[in-house]
């Protein structure tokens, strides 16, 4: 059994050997809670403050910002493998082992990377939410659920054990559902955050099983211990492996979006658009990635010998290339990139799946910067425009060029154009695809670039080139939301270089390596240079994507409203209605639920309702029996009886009481006198 | 040296300061009986002290105390009487009925 495991030795920057960190790992604490801190003071103040409170979240992701670029820098000289925690509660026995419910945080490569990444795109989101949410409904809430979003996802990649994951899971959960019904004066907004809301906690279920199934297998919780345990190969986690892990993959797919999960993902573009830039690039859809790779070393001990790799592995790849395809006929430019973020974390997803650790998060990493970027220039385009379809846009690089700039380098990172960043994290997967044997799989992954490349030239063309098709005169948007633009824009070109295969920083080493800080080594495949005919089978897809793309889309400026309606027979209704999943998915709910929940109403209004009521007459007669028997008869009885008697007793001896003070005197006297007598006969 | 003839006379002042205090209806006289009784205690004080002879004449001392005192409360006692005779034009001790119920 344990021979099948290959846990490479890290031949890192650090030699494998990491330091506790210092202060700042001590304190990483801080990060996971001031989004909470903050969302109590929006709440408390926001409304009185110039910015609505965006003071506050803006402050605290700052905060975060600083510490967890300390954290990610000594990590990049020393590797940091810490974790801390703090006992809340004894759960109880299991089989002879005390289970116990911990708190407390973990600062080790992936947790710095994450801190990093949610930190720096939601510092970035929340200053181009002040312009893009100004004079809008609600200010201080968005921005107090905004804190409580970034928090939770920070509570989720900070968790040491899968206990406080499902916590900062489940609190990435509401606060996606408050943020995507945030406009709920419209009933469509509050179906689709409904929709994402109980698509997740169906998946939710997985999680919560698996978690119970790892963690009862070796009697904790935490992740050292889960990966220790998996890395010495441990029967009980062994026997529990191929459940346990399709359960937690089975939770990953809900957040992640995996097909057919997916169906939230588009629908959650109702929120305000920086919750689409921060929900699509670092926090809720990462969730599920995070997850994968944090039970990683599980799944690389096991999952071979379990079987289940196969099925993890399909599951990306059809959510990567399909979903890509969706991204072709929708008009919503918000869900164009909804699609695309999809087809992302297909690959993220199929990537871990497969075996690829540091590919996978890498291009989790790389996407983060250019997917918020999209989102972000979508955002602006749509502030000027007032509308989300692109049939309303058209021509807009003259008016708005920073915006169009930045959003062709977003594109262009995303299609995987070398030296972009999508160009070395994309190029990473297909490697590592290859060389786990999952040949044909590679193939459809390259197909999926030349789709992501195809729609995203659609997506620019039909916005930038041509001409404008709305309403009014567009203008470029503030500053405070071109600035975001452009900081986005840089790591989007250039943290590819960060891993570029073989590549190393001087003493700093790669990407590779800090993300190597973890308790027990990874051991996923990391190519050792370059494979330029893989590489240029990708490019040669993302080119061939932007170049049929451009082609179609970009000339026949006149009419490429009507180029874009050229419907091809089954496949076009069939895009449109999105593989009929969506309605296969309410199909089912309906068909299902809808009995049920008749059968639960009758249930209710005969069974329940009749139990209750029964109940609450008979405590209302008991109620009534007390308050006329005992209550206004005995007990009140008793204390108007004491009352009486002191009343009277005092009626009569205030008559005692006459006001002539030589009646007093000869009481005196007349007492004395008794004394003396007494005093006397005794004597 | 005997202590009984002080003694009687002290009795007899004591008995005719409480008689005045409790008969008598006038408030001034009231005052004077009890400076009779409080006199009455001062003799006894001064007999006894003469008869048992201490070394710090703890009767003599005590007496003055006693003077002192109802020096004061003569002085308290009759102003009020003055204050009350203003307002009611009368100092008759059955009138000052107000303390009653």
């Amino acid at each position: 059994m344990t021979d099948l495991l290959v846990f490479a030795a890290e031949e890192g920057a650090h030699g494998g050997s990491f330091s506790e960190g210092g202060f700042f790992a001590d304190t990483a604490g801080i990060m996971l809670i001031s989004p909470f801190v903050a969302f109590l003071l929006i709440i408390w103040l926001g409304k009185q403050l110039k910015n609505d409170g965006a003071e506050f979240a803006i402050g605290a992701m700052a905060v975060n910002l600083v510490w967890a670029s300390v954290l990610f820098f000594q990590n990049m000289t020393e590797g940091i493998v810490r974790e801390v925690h703090f006992e809340i509660a004894n759960i109880g026995l299991f089989e002879g082992r005390e289970l116990i419910f911990e708190l407390g945080w973990m600062v080790d490569g992936l947790s710095i990377m994450m801190y990093w990444v949610v930190s720096f795109v939601g510092l970035l989101v929340f200053i181009y939410a002040v312009g893009y949410m100004h004079g809008d409904r609600r200010v201080p809430w968005f921005f107090a659920a905004f804190s409580l979003f970034a928090g939770s996802m920070l509570i989720l990649v900070g968790a040491p054990n899968l206990i406080q994951l499902i916590i900062g899971w489940e609190g990435v959960g509401l606060a996606s559902y408050l943020l995507i019904g945030f406009y709920w004066e419209d009933i469509e907004n509050v179906k689709a955050g409904n929709k994402a809301f109980l698509t997740n906690k169906v998946a939710d279920v997985g999680l919560i099983l698996g978690a119970i199934l790892v963690g009862l297998a070796i009697g904790d919780f935490s992740f050292p211990a889960i990966s220790e345990a998996a890395a010495a190969g441990n029967e009980s986690l062994g026997a529990v492996a191929a459940a346990g892990g399709l359960l937690l993959f089975f939770g990953a797919m809900g957040k992640s979006a995996q097909f057919p999960f997916h169906i939230w993902l588009p629908d959650a573009m109702a929120g305000p658009t920086p919750v689409s830039a921060l929900m699509h690039a670092a926090t809720m859809v990462t969730a599920g990635i995070y997850l994968m790779a944090r039970t990683f070393p599980l799944y690389q001990a096991f999952a071979e010998e379990a079987g289940i790799r196969p099925i993890m592995v399909t599951i990306g790849v059809i959510t990567l290339f399909a979903m890509g395809l969706l991204a072709l006929v929708a008009d919503d430019i918000k869900k164009v990139l909804a699609y695309s973020t999809v087809s992302q974390l297909g690959y993220m997803m199929t990537a871990v799946a497969a075996g690829g650790y540091t590919a996978g998060l890498f291009h989790l990493f790389t996407h983060a910067f250019f997917k918020a970027l999209l989102f972000l220039g979508a955002g602006s385009v749509i502030h000027a425009v007032h509308s989300n379809n692109m049939s309303d846009m058209g021509g807009l690089r003259k008016d708005m060029p920073k915006t169009f700039w930045t959003f062709v380098i977003g594109s262009v990172s995303l299609a995987g154009i070398i030296p972009f960043a999508g160009f070395f994290s994309k190029d990473e997967i297909l490697a590592t695809l290859d060389h786990e044997g999952y040949v044909g799989f590679m193939w459809v992954a390259i197909a999926g670039a030349f789709v992501t490349a195809f729609y995203m030239t659609r997506a620019v063309a039909l916005t930038f080139f041509g001409t404008y098709k709305g309403h009014g005169h567009p203008h470029e948007s503030p500053a405070i939301m071109t600035t975001p633009l452009i900081i986005l824009a840089v790591p989007s070109v250039l943290a590819g270089f960060l891993n570029v295969p073989g590549l190393k920083l001087g003493s700093f080493g790669n990407f590779t390596d800090w993300l190597g800080a973890r308790v027990v080594p990874m051991g996923d495949y990391h190519p050792e240079s370059l494979d330029w005919a893989l590489a240029a089978y990708g490019l040669t897809a993302g080119v061939g994507g932007i170049v049929i793309g451009w082609l179609l889309f970009a000339p026949d400026r006149d009419t490429q409203g009507e180029r874009d309606r050229v419907e091809i027979p089954v496949l076009y209704p069939l895009l449109r209605r999105k593989y009929y999943v969506d309605d296969a998915a309410l199909g089912l709910v309906g068909f299902t639920s809808g009995p049920l929940a008749r059968a639960t109403d009758w249930f209710n209004t005969y069974v329940l309702d009749n139990i209750v009521n029964g109940v609450g007459g008979a405590v209302r007669l008991a109620g009534r029996f007390v308050y006329n028997g005992l209550d206004q008869r005995g007990i009140d009885g008793i204390f108007n009886g004491l009352s009486a008697v002191a009343d009277s007793a005092g009626s009569s001896l205030r008559k005692l009481q006459t006001g002539r003070v030589q009646q007093y005197a000869t009481s005196v006297v007349i007492a004395a006198l008794v004394l003396v007598i007494v005093v006397v006969i005794i004597q | 040296m005997l202590v009984n003839q002080f003694l009687i006379v002290a009795a007899l002042l004591f008995a005719m300061g409480t008689y005045g205090l409790l008969v008598r209806r006038n408030t001034v006289m009231i005052l004077l009986s009890v400076e009779l009784m409080l006199n009455a205690v001062n003799i006894n004080l001064v007999a006894f002290e003469a008869y048992l002879r201490t070394s710090e004449a703890i009767g003599q001392v005590f007496s003055l105390f006693v003077i002192t005192i109802a020096a004061a409360e003569v002085g308290i006692g009759l102003a009020i009487v003055l204050m009350i005779f203003r307002n009611r034009q009368s100092a008759n001790v059955d009138e000052y009925n107000l303390m009653k119920f």
